[in-house]
């Protein structure tokens, strides 16, 4: 409502807006009740795809062009002219691109071809949100203190198009999914997506946020350095992980027909780097949560000059 | 160069025009002429077994269709690679299930549950999966073509 309120209604806030209210009524379609497994599934895509490579994208793209006029200086107008291009790409193909969730789970084949044409072209709005930030970055004349803020907005930009972008297109044309289907390949570009375009944006948000509203100038410390480059170190390691399991997943168990354990219990090293990993993310996010403890609870120090 | 009216307006119609294609081909490939799934199959007990699939969370951890957890096997097909006597052992197991190191929760189900479960696996078997159903590990072994 605070939309309402405001001075002006920018599309930033607009897009932002849509975005959750969308997100919201999205979470229906779930809940109606089939006999049908297959219809069940169906319906289930409409929520967890349509919000992933939907919603929650307009909503990424709020967030990031907030963040970009904030940290940039870049001109509104030109943020949010490219805000309408991008979401405007992310629903021409996402859309449709539901339809790769449809190829193998018992309806029509023409999902093989439409989702197979427009999810080959949901990346497009990925490189676009990565492009876009990249550029705004260097173009800006204004260069914000705030360091953390920015390392998380590029990065969220960047990541996500690696991790939904590419690592999404890799499989999701039919003829290959056919074989990763319900495999760990899904689990490599799922991390990775997931990390990208929905947890890193708003680690930056919080970053940016924090030290507006504690009136703290937590703007560069080594502690939040090192919580970014510890947990997307993390995070990328387990995709690779995930990655060459699922590749070798795929051969043994759909190509040589080799049953399901003994397939895993190849694959046990994998899971041992995946722990590994694992650890050093969360250590990263740990220390995140840290300084967001340590620095987000009010105490005198803000009233200290400097 | 593009102004943000056209950008706005690329958003609005693209958006629009794509949706409603959506909506067409849902209810398309969900209308009776193209049904891969012999819904008329679809008995009480069928019923009853998917409720118990909810119930019990068993896609936490299996998938089926190609969906679902990776931590123990695929379950479509599992009939022609396991038999019915041995899911039924399986469903119906006092204690846990653990073949090959990976435990499976002790259901403990009556003979009528693991009823309705296998024949909510035997519907499921019988879907024409696009291909896949010939591809899904170690499918039905030799039956591939
Ligand atoms: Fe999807």
């Amino acid at each position: 409502m605070t939309l309402y309120k405001g001075k002006r209604r920018t599309t930033t806030a607009l897009v932002l807006s849509m975005g959750l209210f969308f997100a919201a009524l999205l979470y229906l379609p779930g809940m109606l009740p089939f006999d049908s497994q297959v219809t069940d599934s169906f319906f289930r895509w409409w929520v967890v795809h349509l919000w992933v490579e939907g919603v929650w994208e307009l909503i990424m793209g709020g967030i990031l062009s907030f963040l970009l006029i904030k940290l940039t200086g870049v001109d509104r107008e030109v943020i949010e002219k490219w805000l309408y291009v991008i979401v405007g790409l992310t629903f021409l193909s996402g859309v449709l691109g539901t339809g790769h969730h449809y190829y193998y789970i018992g309806v029509n084949k023409i999902w093989l071809i439409v989702g197979g044409i427009f999810s080959a072209l949901e990346p497009l709005a990925f490189l676009a949100m990565a492009l876009f930030a990249v550029n705004m970055y260097r173009k800006g004349e204004k260069k914000h203190p705030n360091k953390l803020a920015l390392y998380w907005t590029l990065g969220a930009a960047i990541v996500s198009f690696v991790g939904a972008g590419l690592l999404g297109f890799a499989h999701t044309l039919p003829q290959t999914n056919l074989y990763t289907h319900g495999t760990l390949v899904t689990a490599m570009h799922g991390h990775l997506a997931f990390w990208g375009a929905y947890a890193m944006i708003v680690l930056a948000i919080i970053s940016y946020a924090m030290p507006n509203m504690t009136g703290r100038k937590l703007y560069d410390t080594g502690r939040g350095r090192m919580a970014f480059w510890f947990s997307n170190v993390g995070m990328v390691g387990m995709t690779v992980a995930f990655g060459v399991a699922g590749v070798a997943q795929v051969y043994m168990e759909r190509i040589m027909k080799i049953e399901f354990m003994k397939v895993q219990e190849m694959m046990e090293i994998h899971f041992y780097i995946l722990i590994i990993c694992a650890t050093l993310f969360t250590t990263g996010i740990l220390m995140y949560i840290a300084d967001f403890i340590k620095h987000g609870q009010p105490t005198d120090e803000a009233l200290i000059k400097e | 160069m593009l102004s943000k009216k056209q950008a706005r307006a690329f958003f609005l119609g693209g958006t629009l025009v794509t949706f409603l294609i959506f909506i067409g081909l849902t209810i398309f490939s969900l209308s009776k002429d193209v049904d891969q799934t012999n819904h008329e199959n679809i008995t009480e007990a069928v019923v009853r077994g998917k409720d118990l699939w909810d119930h019990n969370n068993c896609m936490g951890c299996h998938t089926l269709l190609g969906e679902g957890g990776y931590y123990a096997p695929e379950l479509t097909k599992v009939i022609d690679r396991r038999g019915r006597p041995y899911i039924k052992a399986v469903l119906m197991s006092k204690v846990p299930w653990q073949p090959n190191g990976r435990k499976m929760v002790a259901y403990g189900f009556t003979n009528e549950q693991a009823e309705d479960l296998i024949a909510f696996f035997d519907w499921i078997d019988d879907i024409d999966l696009n291909g896949f159903d010939r591809v899904v590990s170690p499918l039905a072994k030799d039956k591939t073509n």
